[in-house]
């Protein structure tokens, strides 16, 4: 279960309202490499993850994700928020505000909508870890395009703190996949050698 | 009276008592046995809770479970945390 604290992880405070940062900046909120996505992944490995270690990692990142997720929504919404009509349209922002208005929707800059086709769980430890491992330097590289995005001071913080973020997943785990794979390696067979004389026949 | 000021402060606080819980707690998910991480762990797990006392007794409540309300129920006091006046400025 989960307890909420009414505070986000790290401030996101925009004075200056801009739909076009908004409509990029959402695809970490619902894009293929974006925090949804992160979230949902780790959480649902977790149930057929093996080693101590690994399922407290993927259960906790899980839940970093979650505040991820409200951060990049923050920023959306704040950078949505006091957006004229006027500034909407001539951002291009149009066609969103179309289906959504001023509402987070869990998108993609592109458009595309989260889709669970985003993410894999095959249930297989190895497997699971090493998508883990590419997840957290793709929405590293995501943050580093947005980051390429803008010179608003008030925006640049909070990308460059999610950045910094998966920097420090990426590490955890792989110390979480060496775990596992020190784990599959260990000799657990105790067999003792059939003395020869219990394979006379005679 | 509220005081914006001393509040932001506090939720300054919080936000870097907290940081140091998040990034500690996922360093020991990978090393249980260092012994100088866990004191370190439970000292600012004090702290943050002492912090979270503090900002329910001034300005409200802040944890789902464990701040308490007076009347009427204050859990639905704005703004909420993904505001621009709820944040404090870097």
């Amino acid at each position: 279960m989960w307890s909420y604290d009414k505070i986000l992880e790290f401030p996101v405070k925009i004075k200056n309202p801009n739909p076009a940062l908004a409509k990029i900046i959402i695809s970490q909120y619902g894009g293929p490499d974006g925090e949804l996505a992160a979230s949902i992944r780790y959480l649902s490995q977790r149930f057929t993850m093996i080693t101590p270690e690994a399922i407290a990692t993927l259960n906790d990142i899980g839940t970093e994700e979650l505040a991820h997720l409200e951060i990049v929504g923050a920023m959306v919404h704040q950078l949505m928020k006091n957006a004229s009509i006027e500034e909407i349209e001539r951002a291009g922002v149009g066609p969103y505000y179309t289906d959504h208005g001023k509402g987070v929707y869990p998108q993609a800059a592109a458009g595309v909508p989260f889709t669970a086709a985003f993410i894999q769980v095959k249930g297989d430890p190895i497997v699971d870890l090493t998508e883990d491992l590419a997840a957290e330097q793709k929405a590293r590289g995501t943050y580093e395009w947005l980051i390429n995005q803008t010179d608003d001071p008030d925006v640049l913080e909070p990308l460059k703190f999610l950045r910094e973020r998966e920097v420090v997943h990426y590490q955890r785990f792989g110390e979480a996949l060496r775990k596992v794979q020190d784990y599959l390696q260990e000799p657990r067979l105790f067999i003792m050698p059939k003395p020869d004389f219990m394979n006379r026949n005679d | 009276m509220i005081n914006i000021n001393n509040m932001m402060e506090l939720k300054r606080e919080l936000s870097a008592v907290h940081m140091m819980l998040e990034e500690l707690q996922l360093y020991l998910n990978t090393h249980p046995s260092d012994r100088d991480a866990i004191a370190k762990r439970n000292l600012f797990a004090k702290q943050y809770k002492g912090l979270k006392d503090e900002f329910n007794k001034s300005y409200g409540m802040i944890s789902q479970d464990d701040s308490f309300s007076p009347y009427p129920w204050q859990w639905v006091d704005e703004p909420w945390p993904w505001e621009y006046e709820a944040n404090f400025k870097l």
